[in-house]
This record gives C-alpha cells, sequence and structure tokens, in this order.
C-alpha cells in the first residue's frame, strides 16, 4: 500500500499548460465568445495631485478616429459612493468634481482598438483649480487643507474611535533603566503583480451582467459591482481567469473595474480594460506607508519591560483597506514573539494625496515586526548587548495551548526559541561573526553586517472557513469547487493531494474550479495566507465525508451494511471487507447516484481561528563602506507553518516573501515630488528587485502543528515578507555600527548608508 | 504604451538613408536597434513622424583591425561588441563596455552607432568611447567627416550630427596594453549608472570618462592632467569631479555623485576590472 | 504595411501598422497569448522571444523591424508534445508560480544557456537581470537553469 501522499514534493499539474502554450489571463481571452466585437476603454487620469476640476472638454477625443464615446462622471450620472471604513469620506468612480490624487480616473474613453484609446488620451482636455498637495503624512495630518470636508480632518481613522486609550507618552517608561526611542519610517513600495490589472465585461441577453476579473476574490466583487451598475447581485456573474501576481493588491474592486458594466451598458457592447504598467504604478493599490515613533525600555539586564508604539498609516487618498491594516493588523501583533509586560499602540491612519493604500503581502504585520525588531535593535545597542541575547531574554517560552498578549492577542502554538537556535545554527551565526570581526580588524573597505529576526504573525485572520464541493464524475474523475482563489500559490495541486489523501483518486484526474461565482458562489478568496488552512482544511473535510457518502451507496450496491464497507485507494475502489474481488469503482458509483443528484459532497468548514506561524531569519550583507553600497551575500530563514503538504509549494512561497521583503530593505519605494507628482511610476525608475541583487535562501525547516484545523497548517505565503525585512535592515545598520550609526531608514540606499557613516563618524 | 502613428521607410543605404533623412528633416528618426528610441516612443516622450529604418543596410556592422585604431560599423551590435576577439584584444575597456550595457535581450538589439547618435550622458558608450579619444566617422549630403568624441557631445541628448547626417563608424584608438578600469554604480544590475567611470593607464597617459555627471559624458581631463604630471592615482582621483556638473535626483545627490566618481575612478585606474 | 515572418515554423504574410509591435503582432494577429506584456519602459521582460534565433524583449522590437525574420515563442518549444530541457526542468524545480513571467523567463533562459552552456550562478542572475518575477524570489529559477545546464 503506498504511503501518503501529504507532506511530499509533489510537481504542480498546472505547470505543463503554463509552460507550453502559457496561462490565459484576462487579456488572453481572445476566444471568448461573449467578447468577440468588444470594445476597448481607456481611462483619462489625474495629472494634479490636489483640484477642483473646473472643466472637462472630451469633444476633441469623441471626434477622433475609432473612438466610440468619452464618458465623464457626469455623462455616466454617478454618485457619490461612501468608504466602507469611513462614511464621511465619499467620492464618484471617476472623479467629478475634486480629484485627489495624480493617476485618478476622470473620464472613460470607448474606442474599437486599444492605439486609439491611447491616442486620444491628450485630447481629452482638464482644467484644474489646483489644490495644496499633502504629501508628507505628518503634515496632512495637521492641515487645515482637508481631502474630504466631511471628514473634518485628514485624519480618517484612529485606534481611539474604537474605543483604545492614547499612548501616554514619556511617563510610560519612569520606571525604566534604560529608554531608547526612534523613528522608523515604513515606506510606501508597489506591489508590483508581473500582470497589471485587467478586466471585460458583457451584458448577456438574459440581463446578467459577466465581468472577467483579475482578482483574489471574485466573490467579494459580486456585491460592489452590482452596487456599481444598479442591478441586484444574482445578476452579477464574476469569472476569474489565470491571474498574474496579486500580492493583497487585487482584493476587492477597483472603480476602472467597477465601471466596465456602466460602460458597456452604455456603449451597447461589451468592453476590454488592461491598464499599462504605468497606470499600474499609479493606479494599483500601494503597500506599507507607516511611519513609526517607538520607544522602548527596560532593564539593564536586557528585560525588556515597557514597549510603545504609535503607528501614523498612510491612507493614500482614499479611505481603503490600507487604512485600516495598523488599529486591526499591526497594533494586535505589536508585540511579537516577546513577553514584554506592558504596551501601548495608537494607530492613527491619515489621507494624502497620493495612491490609496492597500493590503500587500503581510498587509500590517511587516510593519509590527519591523517596528519591534527594530526597537529590539536600538535597545541592545543602548545597553550593549548582543542582539541575539536581547531577544533570547525576552522571548514568549514555548507555548503548546493558546497564550495570549498584553495587548490581547491570543496565539495559537508556538516555539520562537527553538526557531531561533534553527537558524543561527544552519546559518553559522558564530562563523559569520568571526568573518565581521575579522573584516573590522583589518579596517576593509568592505564590512560583513549580520541582521537576526525573530517574528510571529497572524493568518487565516480573515474568514471563519471555507466552501468546498467535490464531486465525482462518471468516469470517475473528481471536480473539486474552492472558494480559495489561486494566482501561483498551487492550489489546483495541493487541493488535490487533500483529496487523493481521502479518496485514492489519482491526482492528474481531480481537476479544480475556483473563481467563477455561478459555480462556488460561497469563498473567502485567497488573501492572508488562508487558503491552505480555511480553504484545503475545508477540502480535507468534505473530501472524507464523500467517502462516507460513498461507503453507503457502495453498501447499498453490494447489499452490504456500511460498517462493512471499504475504501481500496490504491484500487480506487470500495469492496466488502473480506471479500475484495467483488468491488464498486468511484465510477460506478457516480453513474449509480446520477438519477438522484450524482456522488457529490458540499459543505462550508469552518475552523476555530487565526492561527499564528512563527520563524527567524539571519541575514548577512556586505557594505562597501566607501561608496555604501550594500550586497546582500546570504540569507537563511526558518519558517514555522505548522504541518506542511508540499514543502516544494512552502519553499517557493519563502523564497517569494523573501524576495519582497528584502526588496523593501534595500531597495524599493514608491516616491512622489512635492507637489504629488510621482517619480517612480514604471518599472525603470522602481526598482522592483531582479535575480541579480538577490542570494539563493536557506530554508530550514521547522513544523510545529496547530490544532486550529484539520490539517495542522498555519499560512506560509506572507512568512517570507516579514520575517526577511527586519533581518535585512539590520544587518545593514549592524555593518556600520562599528563607526556609531544607530539607525538607517528603508530602503537601505548607497548614499542613505553612506550619509549615516559620515554624521556618526 | 504604444507609439503615436508613423510612416515607416527602409534605407539600403547609406546614401539613401541621408537622402530620406534631407527630405524629412526634423520629423524623422534614423531607427537602427530601437533600444534607445522605441522606449521613449513608447511612453510618446518622442513622435517623430517618420522613422527611417537604417537596420538592414548592408556592411555597415564590422569590427576591423585598422592598423592603430579598430574600425567598428555603427550598425554593430552591443553583443558583437561585447564578444570581439578583436576588441578584447585591442580594446577591452570598450568590450567589457559593452558587456554591462542594459541585458542580454537588449544587447542583441542595440547598436553601438545608435547609443553614440542618441548621446545620452547616462549610457556606457558614449563616454567610454570618449575616454578612448575615439573618432566618429560621419556621412552626410556633402559627403563624410571625422568628429573627435571630445567635440560630440554638445548638450542634453544633443550631438554634433547635423539632422542630415548619419553617423557610419566608430574609431576607436588601440590600447596597446593599457591598464584600464570600468566601474558602473547602480541599483539594480539592469539600470542606468547613477555614476559610471571608462578609464585607462598606462604609464602617465590616461584617459577617463563619466557616466552620468553632467549633461554631456564628462571627460574628465583634470584627472588625466595630474596623471600626467606625475600625481598619484589616489591624489588625481580627487579632481574627478573637476568638469563635471552632476543632477541631484532621484537616484542620487549632486554632492554625492562628485563623490561616488572619486572612489571610482580611483578604483578604475588602479585595477583592471574583470 | 506587409510583412512575412515565420512564427513556430509557420510563415505568415500579414498587414500591421509600423506601430505594431512584436509582442502585439505574436499575441493579437496571430493569436499565441503565451508572450506576455508586463510593463511599458522594456525592464521585465516578460515578453521575451527568440527572434532569428537570439533572446529580445518584443515589446521594444516593431513588427516591421522582425520582417523576413524567424520567431520562436514559447508555444513553439514543445516537439510533439514533449517539453523543451528547459521547460521540464522549470516544472521539476517549482520554476514558476503565477506564470506570467515564465514564458519570457524561459527564452531568456534558453538564450542564456545558447550562448554560456555552463554558467554559474552568478551568471545565471546576472543573465537574467532583464526578466523579473514577483513571485519566486528567483531562487527557482536560478535552480532551474542550472538544473538544465548541468543535464545537457
Amino acid at each position: 500500500m503506498a504511503g501518503s501522499i501529504l507532506g511530499n514534493r509533489v510537481l504542480r499539474k498546472e505547470d505543463p499548460k503554463f509552460l507550453t502554450t502559457g496561462g490565459v489571463y484576462v487579456d488572453d481571452l481572445l476566444d471568448e465568445p461573449a467578447l468577440q466585437g468588444a470594445l476597448h476603454v481607456t481611462y483619462v487620469r489625474s495629472t494634479v495631485a490636489h483640484g477642483v476640476i473646473t472643466s472637462i472638454d472630451t469633444s476633441d477625443a469623441a471626434s477622433m478616429p475609432g473612438i466610440v464615446a468619452v464618458l465623464t462622471g457626469k455623462d455616466l450620472g454617478l454618485e457619490f459612493v461612501p468608504s466602507a471604513y469611513n462614511p464621511a469620506a465619499t467620492r464618484t468612480l471617476l472623479a467629478t468634481d475634486k480629484v485627489r490624487f495624480v493617476g485618478e480616473p476622470i473620464a472613460a474613453i470607448v474606442s474599437n482598438t486599444r492605439e486609439q484609446g491611447e491616442d486620444a488620451i491628450d485630447a481629452v482636455v482638464i482644467d484644474y483649480d489646483v489644490l495644496p498637495a499633502l504629501i508628507d503624512l505628518e503634515e496632512a495630518m495637521a492641515s487645515t487643507t482637508l481631502l474630504y470636508e466631511a471628514c473634518g480632518s485628514n485624519v480618517v481613522f484612529d485606534s481611539m474611535v474604537l474605543g483604545l486609550p492614547d499612548n501616554t507618552g514619556d511617563a510610560y517608561f519612569a520606571d525604566c533603566e534604560v529608554v531608547a526611542k526612534g523613528r522608523f519610517l515604513n515606506q510606501r513600495v508597489a506591489p508590483c503583480p508581473l500582470e497589471v490589472r485587467g478586466a471585460a465585461a458583457s451584458w448577456g441577453k438574459d440581463g446578467r451582467l459577466t465581468e472577467w476579473l483579475s482578482t483574489q476574490h471574485a466573490q467579494g466583487a459580486v456585491a460592489p459591482i452590482a452596487a456599481a451598475n444598479g442591478i441586484d447581485a444574482s445578476m452579477v456573474h464574476v469569472k476569474t481567469p489565470d491571474v498574474g501576481g496579486g500580492f493583497g493588491a487585487k482584493i476587492g474592486a477597483y472603480p476602472e473595474e467597477l465601471l466596465l458594466g456602466v460602460i458597456a451598458k452604455r456603449v451597447g457592447k461589451a468592453v476590454r480594460w488592461r491598464e499599462t504598467r504605468s497606470e499600474s504604478m499609479v493606479g494599483l493599490g500601494h503597500g506599507r506607508a507607516q511611519l513609526q515613533y517607538v520607544t522602548i525600555g527596560g532593564k539593564r539586564d536586557g528585560t525588556v519591560t515597557h514597549y510603545q508604539l504609535w503607528a501614523i498609516q498612510d491612507s493614500g487618498s482614499w479611505v481603503d483597506m490600507g487604512t485600516i491594516l495598523a488599529p486591526f493588523m499591526t497594533r494586535p501583533m505589536s508585540s511579537g514573539v516577546y513577553a514584554i509586560p506592558n504596551i501601548e499602540c495608537r494607530t492613527t491612519s491619515v489621507v494624502t494625496n497620493t495612491t490609496p493604500t492597500v493590503a500587500y503581502r503581510g498587509a500590517g504585520r511587516p510593519e509590527a515586526t519591523a517596528a519591534i525588531e527594530r526597537a529590539m535593535d536600538i535597545f541592545a545597542l543602548e545597553i550593549g548587548m548582543d542582539a541575539v541575547e536581547v531577544r533570547r531574554k525576552n522571548l514568549i517560552p514555548k507555548f503548546m495551548t493558546p497564550h495570549t498578549t498584553v495587548v490581547g492577542q491570543t496565539y495559537d502554538v508556538g516555539d520562537y526559541e527553538t526557531s531561533l537556535n534553527k537558524v543561527l545554527d544552519a546559518a553559522d551565526y558564530k562563523g559569520w561573526r568571526a568573518k565581521q570581526k575579522a573584516a573590522r580588524d583589518s579596517g576593509a573597505t568592505k564590512q560583513i553586517g549580520i541582521g537576526v529576526s525573530v517574528y510571529v504573525e497572524i493568518t487565516g485572520g480573515v474568514g471563519n472557513g471555507e466552501s468546498a464541493k467535490v464531486e465525482i464524475q462518471d468516469n470517475g474523475h473528481a471536480l473539486i469547487y474552492t472558494g480559495t482563489s489561486p494566482h501561483g500559490q498551487g492550489h489546483a495541486t495541493s487541493w488535490a493531494m487533500l483529496a487523493n489523501e481521502q479518496t485514492g483518486i489519482p491526482i492528474e484526474n481531480i481537476e479544480l474550479v475556483w473563481g467563477d461565482t455561478d459555480l462556488v458562489p460561497i469563498g473567502t478568496g485567497t488573501m492572508g495566507s488562508r487558503s491552505l488552512q480555511q480553504g484545503g482544511n475545508a477540502v480535507f473535510a468534505v473530501a472524507a465525508e464523500l467517502v462516507n457518502k460513498a461507503k453507503s451507496v457502495a453498501a447499498r450496491l453490494l447489499e452490504a451494511s456500511e460498517e462493512d464497507i471499504v475504501l481500496d485507494k490504491d484500487a480506487g475502489s470500495f469492496h466488502v471487507a473480506g471479500t475484495p474481488a467483488v468491488a464498486k469503482t468511484w465510477a460506478d458509483l457516480a453513474v449509480a447516484e446520477k438519477q438522484s443528484g450524482g456522488l457529490v459532497h458540499s459543505d462550508v468548514i469552518n475552523v476555530s481561528g487565526a492561527t499564528f506561524p512563527f520563524g527567524a531569519h539571519v541575514a548577512v550583507v556586505e557594505v562597501d563602506v566607501e561608496t555604501g553600497k550594500v550586497t546582500h551575500i546570504a540569507h537563511t530563514a526558518c519558517d514555522d507553518a505548522g504541518k506542511v503538504l508540499n514543502p516544494m509549494l512552502l519553499e517557493g512561497q519563502i523564497h517569494g516573501g523573501v524576495a519582497q521583503g528584502v526588496a523593501q530593505a534595500l531597495l524599493e519605494e514608491v516616491c512622489y515630488d512635492p507637489d504629488g507628482n510621482p517619480i517612480t511610476s514604471n518599472l525603470a525608475d522602481y526598482a522592483f528587485i531582479s535575480a541579480a541583487e538577490l542570494p539563493s535562501v536557506t530554508v530550514v525547516h521547522m513544523e510545529t502543528p496547530t490544532p486550529i484545523n484539520l490539517i495542522g497548517a498555519k499560512g506560509i505565503g506572507e512568512s517570507g515578507t516579514i520575517g526577511s525585512t527586519p533581518s535585512v535592515q539590520s544587518a545593514v545598520v549592524d555593518a556600520v555600527s562599528q563607526f556609531g550609526v544607530k539607525h538607517i531608514d528603508m530602503p537601505t540606499t548607497a548614499e542613505k548608508v553612506w550619509a549615516a557613516i559620515q554624521s556618526a563618524r | 504604451m504604444i507609439p503615436a502613428p508613423f510612416d515607416y521607410k527602409r534605407a539600403s543605404s547609406a546614401a539613401e538613408a541621408i537622402s530620406l533623412v534631407s527630405e524629412f528633416g526634423e520629423d524623422a528618426k534614423f531607427l537602427a536597434g530601437g533600444h534607445s528610441l522605441l522606449p521613449l516612443m513608447k511612453l510618446r516622450l518622442a513622435q517623430p513622424a517618420v522613422l527611417i529604418d537604417i537596420a538592414r543596410i548592408q556592411d555597415l556592422s564590422y569590427i576591423r583591425d585598422a592598423g592603430d585604431h579598430i574600425a567598428i560599423g555603427a550598425l554593430t551590435r552591443h553583443m558583437d561588441v561585447e564578444k570581439s576577439p578583436i576588441l578584447a584584444e585591442h580594446a577591452p575597456l570598450l568590450s567589457f563596455a559593452a558587456s554591462h550595457v542594459g541585458d542580454p535581450q537588449v544587447r542583441h538589439r542595440g547598436t553601438i552607432g545608435g547609443s553614440i547618435a542618441h548621446a545620452d550622458s547616462a549610457s556606457d558608450l558614449p563616454a567610454t568611447t570618449l575616454a578612448l579619444g575615439a573618432t566618429y566617422v560621419v556621412q552626410g549630403p556633402n559627403g563624410t567627416r571625422e568628429i573627435a568624441a571630445a567635440d560630440f557631445y554638445i548638450g542634453f541628448l544633443e550631438s554634433a550630427l547635423a539632422p542630415d547626417e548619419m553617423l557610419t563608424e566608430i574609431r576607436v584608438p588601440k590600447m596597446n596594453g593599457a591598464t584600464w578600469g570600468f566601474q558602473k554604480f547602480n541599483r539594480r544590475a539592469q539600470d542606468w549608472a547613477i555614476v559610471g567611470v571608462a578609464a585607462w593607464k598606462r604609464g602617465t597617459e590616461s584617459g577617463v570618462g563619466l557616466v552620468n555627471m553632467g549633461s554631456v559624458p564628462v571627460l574628465a581631463t583634470s584627472v588625466a592632467k595630474a596623471i600626467a604630471g606625475g600625481a598619484s592615482i589616489s591624489d588625481a582621483a580627487k579632481l574627478a569631479g573637476a568638469e563635471a556638473e552632476p543632477q541631484s535626483d532621484l537616484n542620487a545627490s549632486a554632492q554625492y555623485r562628485v563623490h561616488l566618481a572619486e572612489v571610482l575612478v580611483r578604483r578604475a585606474l588602479e585595477s583592471t576590472s574583470k | 504595411m506587409k510583412v512575412t515572418i515565420t512564427v513556430n515554423g509557420t510563415t505568415h504574410e500579414s498587414d500591421v501598422e509600423p506601430r505594431t509591435l512584436l509582442v502585439q503582432y505574436v499575441r493579437e494577429s496571430l493569436g499565441l497569448t503565451g508572450t506576455n506584456i508586463g510593463c511599458d519602459t522594456s525592464s521585465c521582460g516578460a515578453c521575451s522571444l527568440h527572434l532569428n534565433g537570439e533572446s529580445v524583449k518584443s515589446c521594444t522590437v516593431l513588427a516591421v523591424q522582425a520582417d523576413g525574420g524567424t520567431v520562436t515563442t514559447i508555444e513553439g518549444l514543445a516537439k510533439d508534445g514533449v517539453m523543451h530541457p528547459m521547460q521540464q526542468a522549470f516544472m521539476e524545480n517549482h520554476g514558476l508560480q503565477c506564470g506570467y513571467c515564465t514564458p519570457g523567463m524561459v527564452m531568456a533562459a534558453i538564450g542564456l544557456l545558447n550562448e554560456n552552456p555552463s554558467p554559474t550562478e552568478e551568471q545565471v542572475r546576472i543573465g537574467l537581470e532583464g526578466n523579473l518575477c514577483r513571485c519566486t524570489g528567483y531562487h527557482n529559477i536560478v535552480k532551474s537553469v542550472l538544473a538544465c545546464a548541468n543535464n545537457k
């Protein structure tokens, strides 16, 4: 009998298609019948960061070759819609009165070809009364120039609104022997999925609107699309093609996507839309953008007793998901892996004349981890203790039953010290310290820096469970319907592994259906590293229940009692115990059930809560002290995400997460000039990290199963990012701490490092 | 990301190219590999009404030993400059610099002539050929002329090429065993140089070209003069910024650029790059 | 303007605008949507394919420039259902996740090995500097390319 498939490095069944003919992304839907003859939509966007629109002249554009229509918000009768997170902030999906960021859509050009649409952009003439652009976060917080007058302030969300107390300032640290303070910038970054946003919309003769969307959550787009089109949700059908990356930024639906049905209805034809990368750099939501005021205090022996964080979150110019990550993700995770007995955390979210911020790989937890890890480092510097030893002294000891921190977050299981020890060992931490010493002693131009981070994060915090349906076809193959929405994570292979484990049906005979709201009406999508622990968990449970159903069908057919039926997974058939020669295959059972609804089971399987993956990273950098240039030369990651289903896929998630985390530490930043013009709005100017800037990653395996779900799994998707960023930043500072440098903000560009050395010397 | 519409002509000889560009004047641009021009056109920063494709002109892609110099046809692709055994022997600074232009896909299309004629101070080959004391051969309606690299770059993206002239050949003096260094300082491997240095030294003779240290590629003559006067490399390198007018931009302040130039000039002169 | 381009072994005669990019031509005129567009500054390499046997960024080549030439796209690699060794290596080493950069990455990687059959890890990383990926962190891409090189 073959062993379990679970825990094995199963190659992806998705790959042959992606490698030979390529994925079919939304812009590849050339043969879709409903989209034949579709027109193209091109958006005209604001070139001003903050202003009142005084006039829009579309007449020249409308008369250009191939232009079917040029539509403004007024033309479409768009009404103001409130933000879900602060209803005083309202907007029209095409700006009609004010513009609040460069890139905000103002008009929609509908054309026969995409080129004609692009040709007409400059012919749409928009006049603005320019208002002061609020780009600096603290300036915006204090300013009387308001983005949304009805909000009364540019502060659109504060943790105090939730009844949480304000921070008490320096008095909080009155009893501490040692106090260290820092102001840390967790800079704005751009998610940059390789596939930009795109969508298509078509009205059917039955009055239903079908929208194809490059999304992480089709089911979540139904209600906003329905609302934008003034129809009932039952009249909306969202379909998800292959999606070329999302990283959080393709959750929800953007104005450009919500408007396609409205535009299609107006012009009487199906429409397609695909932004350019330059548009995506300003139109797709941004990540992070949190300013952190941190104070940490404790005893000379390294015990941290007090930690205070004020996280000022840049919402960008709308009150979107980015606004609420600070209070609902950063604050609950502010204790990190440490048993700090006194913690205060206030969060204040502020609108600015920039692209709205959204969830981006980690979504509030990288910020929490970066703050506490930097704080531990500056505390260590203050008391002259090794940064690893300070961490060790304060770690929450291993726990296998729930642990609640003083900020009220309950973690499931954790063994932080073991992950720290494993990573230090695998990284040859001692060896690198010796190399560092040698480089310091010799005064070499290239100095070594070593950074260590220990982290915990929250996954599966979105949703309480997931839907799954497993259906057996007449030929004995299985179809799984999942409420998750893979965009690179390998769910087709992973859920097939789980179903195979229960049913014995070979993986090559199991197909996955997702992202089509008619076929899968209930689903919470793929985000927050929830998919395996909730979606896979549901598949595992539903497949097990399907086996029970199958046994009762087999019992009927074999005229035996159900308890005597055995499933031979290798053979893929059911027989009465002791009589293996008389068997019914999955196909036999499916055919037998055809008239009474088929051999299928569907359910929504809930889990008891979120889970808390954890781990530790070691980063080694080389800093050229004459130029400040940083080279990342080694990275070791120990990430514990509970029971591992497919180590190959797990490692891929870690590698990808690490790359984005390193990118934030070393290279990437979205920048604006003082007038609010974006100056990193293409991939030449924005330093999207390449293979040449990264080392290979040494992954150290660790599995501490969680009791929260059937399969013992937590989420791994964001851990690599959360753990890597602080370790790399720490390594850079460590490389030049010998010169008196205590902190360098991210990204630690060569000039910043060089300037830090000059100031400190 | 789609260029504005334009008319497309093909030239099968240099004479035809020149006659076409004379006909269309400032509305026309030459198209060779297109890897300086097309990116600008896709962002609509350039909107020529006519493109004259010169890439199929025969016999403008060559690398020849011409005695005291190496003659390189303007249509020679970066990849061919990079891999040339003749240049590896006689002008390794140039072949090494070419290996750092863009990425491999870019080097399969972009040409040395296109890069020189585009005259971007942030490009690698203008400053490198400038440092090597190259001469550019230019053909116009009235015949050919030679322009010294030092006289070629006159302003931001502006060269001494008349509107009806075409670059046909780049003549690079043989390096005759000089040591050399090429330092390209950037954020990511695929990026333009924040500051770049192309330098060679043979006894007290030297040539130092700076990338992205002004609106034109910069010949660091003060450095060369100091070396000719017997100064140490270290001391001479401190004069790296003397002829430069670096800008502050997204990637670096002017002050940091000057500092980088000093460090990189020293390094480029101290050891031959690998 | 009329162009004649041989793509994956089939010669096509088409009428294109001068401004039509080669990537648009293969995707829209020929329906070969495997090659993708990821940026507008020739930075990402998702559009990489082979033109006259060499890897190029097809977003920075006009279809008219490819007139008379030979193009190979990702769709043209597998022969009779058998994957090219590079495709096979990517699958065996989990060198792709969302797949969007993959066709360009595979074409660039094949070009890399054509010119340097036994690269070091560093040479692979630098050789792929013009191909961006957001999902894999490049670790397994590099592993795939080295595996393919070692299997030759």
